[in-house]
């Protein structure tokens, strides 16, 4: 029996919005799927070796701020200098308090699990990345390889 | 008290980490063989059943006790 395939996109580079792409990836894997993740735009800030994404309020009406402020404070105020550092510093106390894996663990489960990281060729060239600032083990390439994997897949998911 | 062969305590742990913990468990376990399973994220209850019926390890028990919930999963 040939294994289920996930195919994801991952194409944002916030505390928030990394978190889908490796929680469903490290999910499929230990349920048995092949799994492949397709890393473009900002998504690529996700194979850093340090991972440096924060969490932005700002034009992010649906984010819980803590002591009401979302009630009272002026949507202006979330572009105050200093805020996405303080909102990303207390969202990652909730997580650790809440006992959720950092992105970084999550993303070394993922590869633990062979799942495939594809980095997008164009992207890296257009931002002017360097692959030494990329972690190891992972492969450069086009839409074209995303199809490759993709098009045999039973599950594929942009984020 | 049922018996098992193996216990992970994913106590603490949040999706999909006790999963994903069961999961590494069972792969250094043989066939027949039980894990027990601590977790305190309620998800975990369907979750643990859900990946009962996808990965064909038998889900024996679910249990709730004070805000602990315990599984037994035999290895398929």
């Amino acid at each position: 029996m040939s294994n289920k395939k996930l195919a994801i996109i991952s194409t944002k580079g916030t505390l928030d919005w990394g978190y889908p792409p490796f929680i469903l990836a490290s999910t499929a894997a230990a349920l048995g799927y092949d799994v492949e993740i397709f890393f473009t735009f900002y998504g690529l800030q996700l194979l850093k070796k340090k991972i440096n994404v924060k969490v932005s309020p700002l034009g992010n009406p649906g984010m819980p701020m803590p002591m009401g402020m979302d009630k009272w404070f002026p949507v202006l105020g979330t572009a105050i200098p200093g805020m996405e550092s303080i909102m990303t510093m207390m969202m990652k106390s909730k997580m650790k308090a809440k006992g959720v894996a950092s992105l970084e663990d999550l993303r070394e489960l993922c590869i633990e699990a062979d799942v495939k990281i594809v980095a997008c060729q164009m992207t890296v060239d257009l931002f002017d990345m360097s692959p030494s600032d990329f972690i190891d083990g992972i492969e450069y390439g086009g839409a074209a390889t995303f199809f490759e994997f993709a098009g045999e897949a039973d599950i594929t998911l942009f984020i | 008290m049922a018996d098992f062969d193996q216990e992970l305590d994913a106590s603490g742990l949040n999706c999909p980490l006790p999963i994903l913990r069961a999961k590494k468990s069972l792969a250094g376990m043989s066939a027949g063989q039980v894990l027990h399973i601590i977790a305190t994220d309620p998800g975990s209850v369907k979750d643990f059943e859900a990946f009962a019926k996808q990965t064909g390890n038998e889900l024996m028990e679910s249990k709730e006790e004070g805000g602990k919930f315990t599984f037994l999963i035999k290895k398929a």
